[in-house]
C-alpha cells in the first residue's frame, strides 16, 4: 500500500491504496469524484480522460504509484469557481454536444487540453485532439463546433 | 490479485539496478502503464507477474537530444515528445509524424518508446521506423552498458534480447545523409486509436540516379517487425524503375509471414505491404 | 390516484399558445448535470451494505450440463452463490415467446450464457472466486451457421399482387438478381449494463439501472420471483445510451441482481466490464437478403422476390419482432406492382441477437438499396432517376397493401438531397487514375414510426401529468437514454399548457410511480408518447380552465393559460401557480392519465401480415462522398447530405443530433463494425478490436431537416430515432462502387472485402462465409 498524496481541482486529496489501483478507481472511490467515467478500462475509449499535471491521461491507465504528487484536473474542476459552467461546458450544452452523457467529461478534458495549447482551431486540429475520445451518439459535430468555438473565445 | 503485487518505484537509474541485481521472479517492467495496465485490467497473465518495477519516475530517461551525428531518444520519451520535438521534427519528420499516429492525445501522453520497444509488439508501430532508421539500442544493468541493433533485438514473437536484469535505455538513430529520405506508411483499422494492419518504413536515397544504402521493415507481417533484407538487396544499386520495383516486391512479398486475424488476411497483408513498398520508393529518390 | 382523463370531448382543442417552445432548441434539461459530471449513473451510485455480483458463464457454444461445480477446497465465505436451482418463480427472461432461461440448466445454448451467479463485497475476492466455479458438460453439435439451422423462430411469407408476378418476370426486359449479407453489430452504449438490486424488508425488491424499458424489467423480475406488482418495483437511473442494447437484456442482468440480492439479503451491484458486455449481450441481427427483380427497360419495377434470413442466436428473444419490420422494409421505399416476401428467423447457437436501432429494416434497407444501385448499373441507369421512378407516392400503396395518405415524402428528401450533394456534377466528376477514386452514391430510405402493426394496439400506452403548484409534472415510463426524452416531453406539455419549460417536471421512470408508456424503442417515444402526453396536458388545461371559470368567473371555453397566466381574451384572470395551488388545496392532487389509440383508420391484420404496418413512415434520402485507396482498399467517408423527413422537429438541435449521430453509427455499420465469432464465441470483445468511428473517422455531415408534418402526431412529429441508421451503410456501399467498378455487397465493406469484391472483378456474390448459402445468386 502507498500513502498517495495528490491534487486534485485544487484541493489536496490522499488515500492509502494499492500502488496499481487506477487513478480512475482512486478519483471515483476513495474521492467520490464520479464525473469521470469507465468506458472500456483499456484506454481505448477516453471516458476516463483527465489532466495530469496538465497532460490529457486516460485515468484508467495510470497506476497510483505514478500520480503521486501530482496535479489532476477533473471534469469537477472544469466549472467556475461560483459552480457555473465554463464556457466550454456552456457551448457544449448549447450546440448540443452532449447526449448520453457518458463520454462527455473525458471529451471535455480533451477539449480543455486542445484549448490549453493554444492551437489553431481547424475541424482536422480539433478531430486529431478528440479522436481518443468515443462518442456513439452525436457523431462528433456538434462537439467539434462547440470546441471550434471554445477554442476561439479562447484566443481572443 | 492486483493489490498484493509489490511494486518497486525507482527514483534513480541506480536504484532500479539495485533492484535488478537480483531480479525477482515475475518482474515486469512498468514505464508509461499503455500496455501493462490494460493487461492487468483483463487479468490476463496476472499469475506470471511477480512484482513490478515502475521506472516512470527516471527523469534521466525521458529526453531526446543529439550527439555525435546521433539522434539520442530516452526510453521514457513519449509518443507526446517525439511527435512535438523540434530536434525530432526537423531531423526525422517521419518519427514524429508516425508518433502522432499512435493511438491518440492520451495514449501519447504517456506511451513511451522504451515501453513499446520492450512490448516488442510485431504491429508496434515504431519499431519498423526504428530499424529502418538503423538504429541502435542501449541497454544497460547492473552489469553495465551494450548496445544492440533494433534489427537484432526481436528475436521471436514478444521476445526480445533484453536480459532479466536489463533496462532499455535509448535508442540512437544515425542521422540522414542530404541524399537520404526516411518514409513510412501506417495502415491502420481506422484514422486514430487504430493498430497497424501493415506498416512499412523506409530507408535511403539515390546516388547517380541509384538506389544506396537502403533499409527496408515492416511490421504487422510476420511474428517480430522485421527487417527485410531480400527487399533491401533487390534494390540496392538500381534505379527506381519498374524492373526494381517488381524485384523488390517480390523478394518483400516472399520473405513477410503475414497470418490472417481479425484485422485482415495474410492475403491481404502481403499485398498491401508490397503496393506500400511500390508507392514509397519513388520518394526515396526524391 | 390516477384520475382516468374524461371520456368524451377528445376532440381537437386549440392550442393556448402555438410554437412557443416547440420547434424551438432550448437547453436540454439533462445537460447542466452531465457537463458539471453530477449526473449520477448507476455505477456513480453507492447502496448501503452492497455487494457486486458477477456472472458465471458457458464456455462451451452448445452442451449438456453435467454438474455446476463450486471448488470445494476454497473458501466461500462472503461469497453468495446462485444456481438455476434458487430460482422461487419460472426460470425464464420474460419477452415474447420466453424460451430463456435466467440462468441455464440443463442445456447450455450458446459461449458465455449465464449458469450461475457469485455476489460478494470485495471485487478482487470475487474476481478470484468466479475461477474456483467449473461447469462441468457434454458437448452437443453446435449449430452455427444459419443456412444449416433447421429451428425456425418465425416465418412471415406476404404477397402483394402474387398472381401477376409470373407474368411480371415473362414481360421483364431484364431479371436483376442479387444476394446481400450483413453481420453483427455491436450497439456500443458507452456506459456498459449496471443495474442494482435492493431487497425489501417485504420480500419485494426495488431495481435500480440503465435501461430502456423499465416494466419489461418489472414484468421479467415478477415473474422469476413469483411476486407481485406492489413488490417489484424498477426505477431507471441516467443512462449512457441504449439504441436498442438496453431494451431487453437489462431485464436478464436485473434477473441475476435480484436473484443474488434475495439470497444475500443485501444490494447486489452488477456492472458490466466492456468485455462482458461486448461478448454477452445482443447484437443486430446478421443476415442474408436476396431479390430477384423484373424491370422494364426505362428501369420501373414489374415484380420483386425478396427472401430474408435472419439469425435469431440462440433464443427467440426479440426476432420474431425485429423480422417483422425487417419483412415489411425489405422493399423500400418504392412502388411493386407485385411482390412477394419471404423472411425467416432461425436459431443457432450463438448469443441471442435484438434490438438495435432500426431493429431489421437496416439489413432489409441494405440489401433493396444496393441492389437498387445494381439495378441502375445493369440498364445503364443513373441511380437518381431509377429512384425517382419508382419512389413511393402519396396515394400509392407498400407491398402490405396500406395506402401511403399523409406525409409521404420520398421525392421530397430525394430531390433535396440531389440538389446539396450536387449529385448530376458529382457523378460526373473524374473518379481519379492514381490510388485514389473518388465516388458519390445515394440511398432513399423509408422507416414505419412506432411499433410495427397491432403492436400500440394490444400494448395500449398510458402517459399523463400530474398537477403541481407551479405547473405539472410528466408521468411516463419512456426514458431519457440521451436522446432528449425528458426535453420533448417538456417542450410539448409546457406549450399545451402555456407554460416556461422551467415549470415543468419530468418524474423519473419508476414503476411504482408512473404509468407504463410503453418501452422507449421503436421511434415511438415522440410520436405516440409525446401524443398522449400533450393530450393528458390539454386535458388537464381544460380542467384547470374549467375550474378557474368556476372560481373567477368566466367562460371555460374561453379561458386559455398564455405564458403562465390564465386569460379570457385580453383579460388577465389569475397566474397558472393561483390556479394551480387553489385547485390542489380545494380538491387534491390533480393527475390526468391518458391512453393512446392509432388514429382512425388503422388497420393491420396479423394474420394476413396486410395492411397498415405503421400508422405513418418518416423518409430520408442520403448521399454519401467516398474516397477509396486502392493501395490500402480502405474507404473514407469525405462527406454526407442527409434530408429527413421526420414531421415536425419538436427540437431541432436534439433531432439533427440523432441524425447526424445514427448517421455516423450507420457509417460504422458500413465499414469497420462487425462482431466476428469464432467457434460460437466473440473473437473481438474489447474496443481494441471491436471499432466504433472516432472523430477524425467520422465526416462533415449536411442534414436538411423536411418537415412534412403527420396530423395526427405532436405538433406533425413522426419519429426520428432510427431513421438516420438506414441509409448511410447502402449510400456508402453505391459510392464505393462508383469510385471502383466494385460492388461489394456484404457489410462492413473493409479493405478485404473491397479487394476481394476487386479481384473477381464482376459484381461478387455474398457468402455465407465458411459455408456458401444455396439461396446467394
Amino acid at each position: 500500500m502507498i500513502e498517495l498524496v495528490l491534487d486534485v481541482n485544487g484541493a489536496e486529496r490522499s488515500a492509502r491504496v494499492p500502488p496499481l489501483r487506477r487513478l480512475l478507481d482512486v478519483l471515483r472511490e476513495e474521492f467520490g469524484l464520479t464525473g469521470t467515467k469507465e468506458g472500456c478500462g483499456e484506454g481505448e475509449c477516453g471516458a476516463c480522460s483527465v489532466l495530469l499535471d496538465g497532460e490529457l491521461v486516460n485515468a484508467c491507465l495510470v497506476p497510483a504509484c505514478q500520480a503521486q504528487g501530482a496535479k489532476v484536473v477533473t471534469v469537477e474542476g472544469l466549472a467556475r469557481p461560483d459552480g457555473t459552467p465554463s464556457t466550454l461546458q456552456r457551448l457544449f450544452l448549447e450546440r448540443g454536444a452532449a447526449q448520453c452523457g457518458i463520454c462527455t467529461p473525458g471529451m471535455l478534458l480533451a477539449a480543455q487540453r486542445f484549448i490549453d495549447l493554444g492551437a489553431t482551431p481547424t475541424d482536422e486540429a480539433v478531430r486529431e485532439a478528440l479522436a481518443g475520445n468515443l462518442c456513439r451518439c452525436t457523431g462528433y459535430s456538434k462537439i467539434v463546433e462547440a470546441v471550434i468555438e471554445a477554442a476561439r473565445e479562447a484566443r481572443r | 490479485m492486483i493489490s498484493r503485487i509489490p511494486v518497486t518505484s525507482a527514483r534513480s537509474l541506480p536504484e532500479a539496478y539495485a533492484l535488478l541485481e537480483k531480479p525477482p521472479p515475475g518482474l515486469r517492467v512498468l514505464a508509461g502503464g499503455t500496455d501493462l495496465m490494460v493487461q492487468l485490467q483483463a487479468r490476463v497473465g496476472l499469475e506470471r507477474i511477480g512484482h513490478v518495477l515502475d521506472i516512470w519516475g527516471l527523469r534521466e530517461l525521458r529526453f531526446v537530444d543529439r550527439a555525435e551525428g546521433l539522434l539520442r531518444l530516452g526510453a521514457l520519451a513519449t509518443y507526446g515528445d517525439l511527435r512535438d520535438s523540434p530536434l525530432v521534427r526537423e531531423r526525422l519528420p517521419a518519427l514524429a509524424e508516425l508518433s502522432r499516429e499512435v493511438g491518440a492525445r492520451a495514449i501519447q501522453s504517456r506511451g513511451t518508446l522504451g515501453g513499446n520497444v520492450c512490448n516488442a509488439s510485431p504491429a508496434g508501430d515504431t519499431l519498423p521506423l526504428l530499424i529502418a532508421a538503423g538504429a541502435s539500442f542501449v541497454v544497460g544493468g547492473p552489469r553495465g552498458e551494450r548496445r544492440i541493433a533494433a534489427d537484432q533485438f526481436f528475436v521471436a514473437y514478444r521476445r526480445t534480447a533484453l536480459a532479466p536484469d536489463e533496462l532499455f535505455l535509448r535508442a540512437e538513430l544515425p542521422e540522414l545523409a542530404p541524399h537520404e529520405r526516411l518514409v513510412y506508411r501506417k495502415v491502420g483499422t481506422r484514422r486514430a486509436q487504430s493498430i497497424s494492419r501493415t506498416l512499412l518504413a523506409l530507408r535511403g536515397g539515390a546516388l547517380g540516379g541509384r538506389l544506396a544504402g537502403v533499409r527496408v521493415a515492416a511490421g504487422g507481417v510476420a511474428p517480430v517487425p522485421l527487417r527485410c533484407r531480400l527487399a533491401e538487396a533487390a534494390l540496392e544499386g538500381r534505379p527506381v524503375d519498374a524492373l526494381a520495383v517488381a524485384a523488390a516486391r517480390a523478394a518483400l512479398e516472399g520473405e513477410i509471414r503475414p497470418i490472417s486475424d481479425l484485422r485482415g488476411s495474410a492475403d491481404y497483408r502481403r499485398e498491401v505491404t508490397g503496393n506500400l513498398l511500390a508507392r514509397l520508393l519513388p520518394e526515396l529518390a526524391g | 390516484m390516477v384520475i382516468p382523463a374524461p371520456p368524451g370531448k377528445m376532440g381537437p382543442v386549440p392550442l393556448p399558445a402555438p410554437e412557443l417552445l416547440v420547434g424551438q432548441s432550448p437547453p436540454r434539461l439533462d445537460g447542466l448535470d452531465k457537463l458539471l459530471g453530477r449526473a449520477r449513473y448507476l455505477d456513480d451510485l453507492t447502496f448501503e451494505g452492497q455487494l457486486w455480483g458477477r456472472t458465471v458463464r458457458s464456455t462451451v457454444a452448445h452442451a449438456r450440463i453435467v454438474l455446476i461445480d463450486f471448488d470445494p477446497s476454497y473458501d466461500w465465505s462472503g461469497v453468495t452463490r446462485v444456481t438455476a436451482r434458487d430460482i422461487p418463480g419460472e426460470n425464464v427472461v420474460q419477452l415474447i415467446d420466453d424460451d430463456q432461461p435466467c440462468l441455464a440448466w440443463d442445456v447450455i445454448r450458446h459461449f458465455d450464457e449465464p449458469v450461475a451467479l457469485l455476489a460478494c463485497a470485495d471485487r478482487e475476492k470475487l474476481e478470484e472466486a468466479l475461477r474456483h466455479v467449473r461447469v462441468e458438460v457434454e458437448p452437443l453439435p453446435a449449430v452455427l451457421d444459419p443456412a444449416a439451422s433447421t429451428q425456425v423462430f418465425k416465418h412471415y411469407r406476404y404477397e402483394r399482387e402474387a398472381g401477376r408476378l409470373a407474368e411480371a418476370f415473362a414481360r421483364a426486359h431484364r431479371v436483376v438478381e442479387g444476394s446481400y449479407r450483413v453481420r453483427h453489430q455491436e450497439q456500443l452504449y458507452l456506459e456498459p449494463n449496471a443495474v442494482c438490486a435492493v431487497p425489501r424488508a417485504d420480500g419485494g425488491i426495488l431495481l435500480h439501472g440503465s435501461m430502456q424499458c423499465p416494466f419489461y424489467v418489472q414484468r421479467a423480475l415478477k415473474r422469476l420471483l413469483a411476486l407481485d406488482d406492489e413488490r417489484v418495483a424498477v426505477v431507471q437511473t441516467v443512462t449512457g445510451g441504449g439504441f436498442g442494447g438496453k431494451e431487453e437484456y437489462p431485464s436478464m442482468i436485473a434477473c441475476h441482481a435480484a436473484l443474488l440480492a434475495r439470497a444475500a439479503g443485501r444490494p447486489v451491484k452488477i456492472v458490466y466490464g466492456r468485455g462482458e458486455d461486448l461478448a454477452s449481450t445482443t447484437k443486430r441481427h446478421p443476415g442474408v437478403v436476396s431479390h430477384r427483380t423484373a424491370v422494364a427497360a426505362d428501369g420501373t419495377l414489374l415484380g420483386g422476390e425478396i427472401d430474408v434470413l435472419f439469425d435469431g442466436g440462440a433464443y427467440s428473444t426479440l426476432s420474431p419482432v425485429v423480422l417483422s419490420r425487417g419483412a415489411i422494409h425489405a422493399p423500400g421505399a418504392y412502388r411493386w406492382p407485385a411482390c412477394r416476401v419471404d423472411a425467416r428467423a432461425v436459431a443457432t447457437n450463438t448469443p441471442p441477437n435484438g434490438a438495435f436501432r432500426g431493429f431489421g429494416a437496416p439489413q432489409t434497407l441494405f440489401a433493396v438499396e444496393l441492389h437498387m444501385d445494381r439495378i441502375a448499373r445493369e440498364l445503364g441507369l443513373d441511380p437518381l432517376d431509377l429512384r425517382r421512378r419508382n419512389a413511393l407516392r402519396p396515394g400509392d400503396r407498400t407491398a402490405t397493401g396500406q395506402e401511403l395518405r399523409e406525409s409521404v415524402s420520398a421525392l421530397e428528401v430525394l430531390e433535396a438531397v440531389a440538389e446539396r450533394s450536387g449529385w448530376a456534377s458529382g457523378r460526373a466528376q473524374p473518379k481519379g487514375d492514381g490510388p485514389k477514386r473518388r465516388g458519390l452514391g445515394l440511398s432513399l430510405v423509408l422507416h414505419g414510426a412506432g411499433f410495427t402493426g397491432s403492436g400500440e394496439v394490444k400494448l395500449k400506452a398510458r402517459a399523463g401529468v400530474e398537477l403541481t403548484p407551479t405547473g405539472c409534472r410528466v408521468l411516463a415510463a419512456s426514458t431519457e437514454i440521451g436522446q432528449g426524452t425528458i426535453t420533448i416531453f417538456a417542450q410539448l406539455v409546457a406549450d399545451a399548457l402555456g407554460l416556461p419549460l422551467g415549470a415543468i417536471e419530468v418524474a423519473a421512470p419508476d414503476t411504482s410511480r408512473v404509468p407504463d408508456s410503453g418501452p422507449t424503442v421503436a421511434s415511438r417515444t415522440c410520436m405516440v408518447v409525446g401524443g398522449t402526453l400533450e393530450g393528458a396536458a390539454r386535458a388537464l388545461h381544460r380542467r384547470l380552465a374549467a375550474y378557474a371559470a368556476e372560481v373567477y368567473g368566466g367562460d371555460a371555453e374561453r379561458i386559455a393559460c398564455v405564458g403562465g397566466t390564465f386569460r379570457e381574451g385580453a383579460r388577465a384572470i389569475a397566474t397558472f401557480e393561483e390556479v394551480a395551488r387553489r385547485q390542489l388545496a380545494d380538491r387534491g392532487p390533480l393527475v390526468i392519465v391518458e391512453q393512446y389509440s392509432h388514429p382512425p383508420g388503422i388497420e393491420w391484420d396479423d394474420d394476413e401480415f396486410r395492411g397498415d404496418a405503421y400508422p405513418v413512415y418518416a423518409w430520408a434520402a442520403t448521399a454519401v462522398e467516398v474516397e477509396v485507396d486502392l493501395d490500402s482498399y480502405e474507404t473514407r467517408v469525405l462527406r454526407v447530405v442527409t434530408a429527413q423527413d421526420v414531421g415536425k422537429a419538436i427540437h431541432p438541435l436534439l433531432c439533427v443530433g440523432q441524425i447526424e449521430g445514427g448517421t455516423v453509427q450507420a457509417l460504422g455499420y458500413a465499414l469497420m463494425e462487425e462482431v466476428v465469432h469464432r467457434d460460437g464465441r466473440v473473437a473481438n470483445d474489447r474496443l481494441q478490436s471491436y471499432l466504433i468511428p472516432t472523430a477524425l473517422d467520422a465526416p462533415p455531415i449536411e442534414t436538411i431537416l423536411v418537415e412534412n408534418r403527420y396530423p395526427h402526431g405532436p405538433r406533425g412529429a413522426k419519429g426520428v430515432g432510427e431513421l438516420p441508421m438506414d441509409g448511410p451503410a447502402p449510400a456508402v456501399a453505391a459510392a464505393v462502387l462508383d469510385a471502383t467498378g466494385a460492388l461489394v455487397p456484404e457489410l462492413p465493406i473493409t479493405p478485404d472485402r473491397l479487394r476481394a469484391a476487386l479481384k473477381l472483378g464482376a459484381a461478387p456474390t455474398a457468402s455465407l462465409g465458411e459455408t456458401p448459402l444455396g439461396a446467394a445468386e
